[in-house]
C-alpha cells in the first residue's frame, strides 16, 4: 500500500517538475526572442519591466506579460460558434503540453535502493506518441479558424490543413531511417543506443548516422511550429491568421503554444539527433576516453550532467529556431507544398533506401 | 526542386550574416556589463527618457516669445503671424502702449499647440523677431487639449 503511495507520489513529482520546467522555459523563450531578435537587428529589446526599480535586462518581462493578457478583455465575437470557439486554444495548449510525458530528461536516478527513470511515462511508442499528438495539434489551430466564422480565420485554418498535409508525411518518413538504425520506438532506448560508440572515437548520435534524415526531420519540424518561415495559418502581414477573433489569455495560449511546440521540437531533435541526455563518453560511473584516461565521478554528479547536458542541447536548439524565425522570410502558400512534396518526402526516401542499404552491407 | 537547391547557398550566408550581428552585438554587451569602454557598442538605440538624442539647430520645436531688456514681450500685435498661421492657432489681442515708438502690445498672445503644425510661417513673418521655434523642447505632451493652450506667460517663461 505504501508502496504504490510512493509510487504515486513519485509520478506526480516528476509531472510537476516536468510541467514548471516547460512552462517556464516557455515564458522565457518570449523573453528570449524579444533579446535575439534585438540583437540581431541591433537594438536593445525589451527592458524596462521592473519590480522596485530593478530591471536586471528585462528578466521580469514575461510576467508582466502574462499579467498583461489576463486582465485584457476576454472577447467572443456573437456570431461565432462559442463553444468550439472557446474550446480550440485548450485543444491546442493540451496536445502540446501532454508531449513532454514522454520526453526522457535524463537516466535513472538512484536514492537508497528506489530507481527513479527520469521520464514521466517511459512508452513502448513513444516516438509515435508524440508524433501523433503534435500532429493533434493541428485540430486547434483549424478549430479556432472554422469556429470563429471569420474569413480571414478561415483562410488560415485551412492554410494550416495544407501545411499539414505537406509536411506531416516527410516529418514521419524522415525517422523511418533512425527507427532502422535504433531499432527501437521506445525514446529511452533510443537515447541508450546512442551512448554506444562509432568507430571506438565517434558517439553514436543520430546525426553521424542520419544526416540526411536529421535535414529533413529538421525543415518538417519547423514547419511544424507554424513560424515565420513556414508561419502561413498565421501570416501575420496578409491574413492575420487563424486567431483574428481571440483576445487576452485564449490568445496568449495560442502564443504558448507556438513556443511550447518549439521546445518540443528542440527536445525531439535533442532525443533523437543528438543523443539526449548523453555526454560524449560518459557512463553511469565517469568518462571513458578513447584515448584512454579515465575520470570517475559519484552518481549523482553523472545524473547532474545528463540532465545539464539535456537542457543545454534544448536551449540551443531553441536558440537556433528563433535564429531561423529572425533570419527568413516567409514561404509562399505553394513553395511550402514543392518544398514538402517535391524536395522533403523523395529526399526522405532516398534516406530510407540508403539506410537499408548500408545496413545490410 | 533544382531551383530551391540553387538558393541553399544564400540561406546559408543569410543565417551567417544574423549569427554574426547576434554573436558580435552580444560580445560588446558583455564588455560593456564587465565596464570595458569600447568605441562601438552592443545596439544604436537611443534610450529615450533618460538619453536624449540633440535636436539639430535649424529643427522647428516649442515656441517662445522674446523679450525686450526691460522684460515686455518684443511683439506689436501686428497680427502678421496670425494672418500666416494656415491652422489658424494663434490668437492675439492688441493694446495700446504708452511709448510712441512701441504704440501696441500683445495683451493677449495665446497659441493652441493643439492646432499647431509647427511649420515655422509666423516665425518666418514676424518683422520684429519676437517670436522663434528654437526650444529645442519637443516632449510637452499633456493629458488633456486644454493644457496645450499657451498663453503669454508660458510662451515667455
Amino acid at each position: 500500500m505504501t508502496e504504490t503511495l510512493t509510487e504515486m507520489l513519485i509520478i506526480f513529482i516528476k509531472i510537476v517538475c516536468a510541467l514548471v520546467w516547460f512552462l517556464l522555459l516557455t515564458l522565457y523563450l518570449t523573453w528570449l526572442e524579444r533579446k535575439e531578435s534585438a540583437l540581431i537587428q541591433d537594438r536593445l529589446g525589451a527592458n524596462r519591466a521592473s519590480i522596485f526599480g530593478i530591471r536586471i535586462i528585462g528578466l521580469f518581462q514575461p510576467f508582466a506579460d502574462a499579467i498583461k493578457m489576463i486582465f485584457k478583455e476576454d472577447f467572443v465575437p456573437s456570431f461565432s460558434r462559442k463553444f468550439l470557439h472557446t474550446i480550440a486554444p485548450f485543444i491546442s495548449f493540451f496536445f502540446v503540453a501532454i508531449t513532454i510525458a514522454a520526453i526522457p530528461f535524463g537516466d535513472i536516478l538512484r536514492i537508497g535502493n528506489r530507481t527513479i527513470n527520469l521520464q514521466i511515462l517511459d512508452f513502448n511508442v513513444g516516438l509515435l506518441f508524440v508524433l501523433a499528438m503534435l500532429s493533434l495539434g493541428i485540430y486547434g489551430i483549424i478549430l479556432s479558424g472554422w469556429a470563429s466564422n471569420n474569413r480571414y480565420t478561415l483562410t488560415g485554418g485551412l492554410r494550416g490543413v495544407a501545411q499539414v498535409i505537406s509536411y506531416e508525411v516527410a516529418l514521419g518518413l524522415s525517422l523511418i531511417g533512425l527507427i532502422m538504425v535504433y531499432p527501437s520506438l521506445r525514446l529511452s532506448s533510443i537515447v541508450l543506443y546512442q551512448g554506444e560508440l562509432l568507430f571506438g572515437f565517434l558517439p553514436k548520435w543520430g546525426i553521424f548516422l542520419q544526416p540526411l534524415g536529421f535535414l529533413v526531420f529538421m525543415f518538417a519540424a519547423l514547419a511544424e511550429t507554424k513560424r515565420v518561415p513556414f508561419d502561413l495559418p498565421e501570416g501575420e502581414s496578409e491574413i492575420i491568421g487563424f486567431f483574428t477573433e481571440y483576445s487576452g489569455l485564449k490568445w496568449g495560449l495560442f502564443m504558448m503554444t507556438d513556443f511550447m511546440e518549439i521546445i518540443i521540437v528542440s527536445t525531439l531533435l535533442t532525443t533523437l539527433f543528438f543523443g539526449g541526455w548523453q555526454v560524449p563518453w560518459l557512463a553511469s560511473d565517469g568518462f571513458h576516453f578513447p584515448w584512454g584516461g579515465e575520470l570517475m565521478l559519484p552518481h549523482l554528479v553523472v545524473v547532474l550532467l545528463q540532465v545539464a547536458a539535456f537542457n543545454i542541447k534544448v536551449f540551443f536548439f531553441c536558440w537556433l529556431q528563433i535564429l531561423i524565425r529572425w533570419t527568413y522570410p516567409r514561404f509562399r502558400y505553394d513553395q511550402v507544398m514543392d518544398l514538402g512534396w517535391k524536395l522533403l518526402v523523395p529526399l526522405s526516401l532516398v534516406n530510407i533506401i540508403g539506410t537499408g542499404i548500408i545496413m545490410t552491407i | 526542386m533544382i531551383k530551391a537547391l540553387g538558393y541553399f547557398i544564400e540561406i546559408i550566408r543569410g543565417i551567417l550574416i544574423t549569427t554574426r550581428h547576434f554573436v558580435v552585438n552580444l560580445f560588446f554587451h558583455i564588455l560593456k556589463v564587465l565596464g570595458i569602454k569600447t568605441k562601438r557598442k552592443g545596439a544604436v538605440t537611443i534610450q529615450y527618457p533618460e538619453q536624449k538624442k540633440e535636436v539639430a539647430s535649424r529643427h522647428r520645436s516649442l515656441h517662445r516669445l522674446m523679450t525686450r531688456k526691460d522684460g515686455k514681450p518684443r511683439c506689436v500685435a501686428c497680427m502678421l503671424c496670425v494672418t500666416v498661421c494656415p491652422s489658424e492657432c494663434i490668437y492675439v489681442e492688441a493694446a495700446e502702449d504708452p511709448d510712441l515708438e512701441i504704440q501696441k502690445y500683445p495683451a493677449k498672445f495665446i497659441i493652441d499647440l493643439g492646432r499647431c503644425c509647427f511649420c515655422g510661417f509666423c516665425v518666418e513673418a514676424c518683422p520684429e523677431d519676437a517670436i522663434r521655434m528654437d526650444t529645442g523642447n519637443v516632449d510637452f505632451a499633456e493629458y488633456s487639449q486644454q493644457d496645450l493652450i499657451y498663453d503669454l506667460d508660458k510662451l515667455i517663461g
